[in-house]
């Protein structure tokens, strides 16, 4: 669906951002999301490559990377964190 | 889908009514004026809603209609007022059943972090005998077809009754919605959605994978975990309920998935069998960070009034499911069939 039905609305227009960043009229191009006790979830225009640039298996758009270092699909997240009881958070 | 074979007094009456004409101006009364009455003397006779074989083929033919219809039955019945009030008694029955039998737990703080560290616990507590792990050590090749047969019921239309929920919801819940319902519908690709993945699991294993090919083969307790998916989808006044449900399901997927896939390869399957349960480990990983911060979350943090429907959503989908888990390993453990009827399995 376009996200450009107002007149004069431009795709291409960039305008700062709440933080002073660049973003375009739909946010920020990319963002990653910190999820406690969980994966890094990336959202928006990226690509995934090995360390020589090669795209790497990728079937979705949204997608979330292990960070406990459980998962057995990495780099992607297989909820293994949740077994090995994984805390991003200093226990109280 | 085809017509299913009537189990009681009730379903016979309505897949008798649904096959005739729908008329509502005419001066003799329709047929569909005795349902309601049917309804509530089943009602005030079965002892448990959600095993009863008779009302929930019933509830279940009242809410295909919402979905890919009934061969035979004209289009028409799906607004008709004396359907919807059979509906309506039958939906109540088993909302009251469900509030007896769900606990909630202490209910957090009504923000997007309470509400899914909340919902991460409740669906982390330990559920009873796990199917998942059956499926992956011991179940044996009549079984494993068995347990897709079950599975079928919903997940040849999976994401559609949560789906019912979209333009109910605003803001940061509806876009989270939309973020999981179109990974669930395959991001474009029709051979990646996921109901399409299981139907290719379905075809592997030699069953028919025809949308309602099997509901005469299911218990009533697997119509009932379906059933409780469309009755909190197709009420606005539940869209709690639904995001629970959902939250719930994304968040109990990745580890059984991996068990799952991991049983069909123990069988000798091929990647083309296992692809449905590989591909909800990694996609669900995903789903469930959504569905608990952003949909859950969102919606509790838009909506507060909803924060208790949110969390009986989600411990309804695990109270049911667990039925459904018992009921069927009980059976295997006894070196039965799970199924209604047998007839299937050996086809």
């Amino acid at each position: 669906m376009s996200g450009c039905a107002q007149e004069g609305c431009d795709d291409d227009a960039s305008v700062d951002g709440p933080a002073g960043g660049t973003r375009d009229s739909a946010g920020p191009r990319q963002t990653i999301v910190a999820f406690p006790n969980g994966p890094l979830l990336v959202r928006g225009d990226f690509d995934i490559v090995d360390p020589d640039g090669n795209q790497l298996r990728r079937s979705r758009k949204t997608v979330a990377l292990c960070r406990c270092g459980a998962s057995t699909l990495k780099p992607y997240c297989d909820g293994s964190h949740k077994m090995i009881n994984f805390r991003t958070e200093p226990e109280n | 889908m085809k017509q299913p074979q009537p189990r009681g007094p009730v379903s016979s009456l309505l897949l008798d009514i649904l096959t005739g004409p729908e008329q509502s101006s005419s001066d003799v009364p329709a047929p569909a004026a005795a349902l309601a009455g049917a309804v509530r003397d089943a009602l005030a006779a079965t002892s448990d809603f959600a095993f009863d074989e008779d009302l929930q083929l019933t509830l279940f033919c009242l809410f295909e209609l919402h979905y890919s219809g009934i061969d035979g039955a004209s289009g028409h019945w799906e607004w008709n007022p004396d359907l919807i009030a059979a509906r309506r008694l039958l939906e109540h029955a088993y909302e009251a059943q469900l509030h007896s039998a769900v606990t909630l737990p202490e209910l957090p703080a009504p923000t997007s972090a309470g509400v899914a560290a909340g919902l991460f616990e409740l669906t982390g507590a330990d559920g009873g005998p796990s199917m998942s792990k059956y499926v992956a050590k011991q179940a044996t090749e009549e079984q494993i077809r068995e347990f897709l047969i079950q599975k079928s019921i919903y997940t040849l239309k999976e994401a559609d009754p949560h789906t019912w929920a979209i333009p109910r919801l605003t803001g940061r819940a509806k876009a989270a919605m939309v973020e999981i319902q179109a990974d669930e519908y395959g991001g474009g690709a029709p051979d990646r959605m996921h109901s399409a993945l299981f139907a290719q699991s379905m075809r592997g294993v030699g069953l028919d994978d025809g949308y309602g090919h099997y509901v005469d083969d299911v218990p009533a307790i697997t119509l009932a975990s379906s059933n409780l998916m469309s009755m909190f989808g197709l009420n606005r006044r539940l869209r709690g309920a639904i995001v629970g449900h959902l939250a719930s399901y994304e968040m109990t997927s990745s580890l059984a998935n991996r068990m799952y896939a991991r049983g069909f390869r123990r069988l000798g399957y091929n990647d083309a069998v296992a692809a449905y349960f590989d591909e909800h480990v990694e996609a669900d990983a995903v789903h469930e960070q959504i569905a608990g911060r952003d949909l859950a979350g969102g919606l509790v943090e838009a909506e507060p009034e909803l924060l208790a429907d949110v969390f009986f959503g989600a411990a309804a989908a695990v109270v049911v499911d667990t039925w459904m888990t018992a009921h069927i390993l009980d059976a295997w453990n006894a070196d039965a069939s799970s199924l209604y009827s047998a007839a299937a399995v050996s086809a």
